[in-house]
């Protein structure tokens, strides 16, 4: 194979720019490799956004032929259909330019959910034993490897059609938070997911856990806080 | 996004089964007024009822009663399966959950086929 | 656009609606056969307490249970939201209950 044929989606407010590319094929070659050829080789004035090259930092993802991933770790012989590719900004999130995406709403939402360290104890008190052994550890320990790349946010259809709903990734760190012997605001995190955009409405498509590219389980991490919020309506009625 | 792009994101079972769920859900709402509003005629036109009621040997009838049952099989044990699923943590097995829900609603809709003709 | 407490009642009338469907199955499939007729079907309803019960209960439970349904539905895919989408839950709700409870009455107790 000589050429990839290449098409990047890009917003109608540039009615000129160039979509179709021809990127020479390599041995070794991510999706990001191939981004990064056209805006280095054919069109300097693709925007696009990346860091660590390596899947730890989340900042690259986009929709490739219509499916959410982690450009830099995605081998585009995997996705390839024939010699073609499209690569487009990710699902559900307000397009900035070309590939970048504003990634404010998937962000505010993590804190909408409570998704941040709820401390008890201060510097001068004696480090708190983590059992790792324990159940709940094992719930928490089995998210906490999200980088924050919003692919399960794109992938969920839920998000789509109900833009308060506070989406996979922030429920699923709400879900480990809730599990982690260290955070201490139990009930502040069960009343944030439980209002209007809360783990309630979604309806357990489990795009999230289908296209996460750590294999993480938001789907699961979901369906948890579903069952500790239920349990907590029996409990205090509420 | 291109229409094909778009289901190729949706084609893994846990949301045809989403989708399955949704669409007999709204099918059966649609339904209902429909379905109270004939047995009411026993009251208010109780020969209108009959002769509602002998539409049903219809063939074209019937087989949209066999579509009727399997979407409140279809409904129910879809719904059964996403309540095991969000309550019960048995997630390795919610494909087949899903699948067996399916299975279970046709084996209830032939049934229901087979004693009707 | 489901907050805790609708979520609940979606899940309650649900389960309390699986026994009450699988006994309307049954029924159904039973009733059917030689042909249905008005008098059939008044012949095993009308007086009987067991049944205004049992289809007095599915009616309730289908009626909250399809009106939470609807709203998801509206706001997903309709985008209704506000108090628009409370008021039409709520019609949707109190309309499939009048029409139940009349369809209900008028093959046991009328």
């Amino acid at each position: 194979m000589q050429n990839l044929r290449v098409t990047i989606e890009r917003g109608p407010d540039q009615p000129n720019a160039q979509r179709e590319f021809d990127v020479p094929a390599q041995a070794n070659q991510t999706v990001l490799d191939v981004v990064s050829w056209i805006q280095q080789n054919a069109d300097p004035t693709l925007s696009y956004r990346f860091a660590c090259r390596v899947g730890m930092c989340g900042s690259c993802a986009m929709m490739v032929n219509g499916v959410p991933r982690w450009t830099c770790r995605t081998h585009i012989s995997k996705v390839l259909e024939g010699d073609s590719v499209t690569i487009g900004p990710l699902r559900n999130l307000p397009v900035i330019k070309d590939l970048a995406v504003d990634m404010d709403p998937f962000f505010d939402k993590w804190v909408a959910a409570e998704g941040v360290h709820h401390g008890a104890l201060t510097r001068d008190d004696p480090i708190a034993p983590v059992d790792p052994a324990e159940a709940a550890r094992g719930q928490a320990d089995a998210g906490i490897e999200c980088i924050n790349c919003s692919v399960c946010y794109a992938a969920c259809d839920t998000v789509t059609g109900n833009p308060d709903y506070l989406g996979p990734a922030a429920l699923q760190r709400a879900w480990t938070l809730l599990n982690d012997s260290k955070d201490s605001a139990r009930n502040a995190i069960l009343e944030a997911v439980s209002g209007v955009g809360g783990c309630h409405n979604c309806h357990s498509i489990g795009s999230c856990t289908a296209y996460c590219p750590n294999d993480l389980d938001p789907l699961s991490a979901i369906a948890g806080l579903k069952r500790e919020t239920a349990k907590s309506f029996f409990k205090r009625g509420r | 996004m291109t229409r094909t792009a778009d289901i190729k994101l949706r084609a893994h079972p846990l949301w045809l089964a989403y989708i399955l769920h949704r669409l007999s859900g709204l099918a059966l709402a649609v339904f209902l007024p429909f379905h109270f509003w004939v047995l009411s005629l026993a009251v208010t036109r109780p020969d209108q009822l009959d002769g509602f009621l002998t539409l049903t040997e219809a063939h074209v009838v019937k087989l949209a009663e066999v579509g009727l049952v399997f979407l409140l099989a279809v409904h129910m044990f879809g719904g059964l399966r996403l309540m095991a699923l969000e309550w019960l943590p048995w997630t390795p097995s919610q494909k087949s959950l899903a699948a067996g829900a399916t299975a279970a609603s046709f084996l209830i809709a032939c049934l229901f086929f087979l004693k009707a003709i | 656009m489901l907050n805790l407490r609708l979520y609940m009642l979606q899940r309650l009338t649900a389960l309390l609606m699986a026994p009450l469907v699988l006994g309307h199955l049954a029924v159904m499939i039973y009733a059917i056969q030689g042909g249905l007729s008005a008098a059939e079907i008044l012949g095993r309803t009308q007086g009987s307490a067991l049944w205004f019960t049992f289809y007095g209960t599915f009616v309730v439970a289908v009626s909250i249970h399809g009106a939470i349904g609807l709203r998801s539905i509206l706001h997903e895919w309709a985008g209704l939201k506000g108090a628009l989408l409370e008021a039409v839950m709520w019609l949707a709700g109190i309309g499939l209950f009048i029409l139940g409870a009349r369809a209900v009455w008028a093959v046991t107790f009328a």
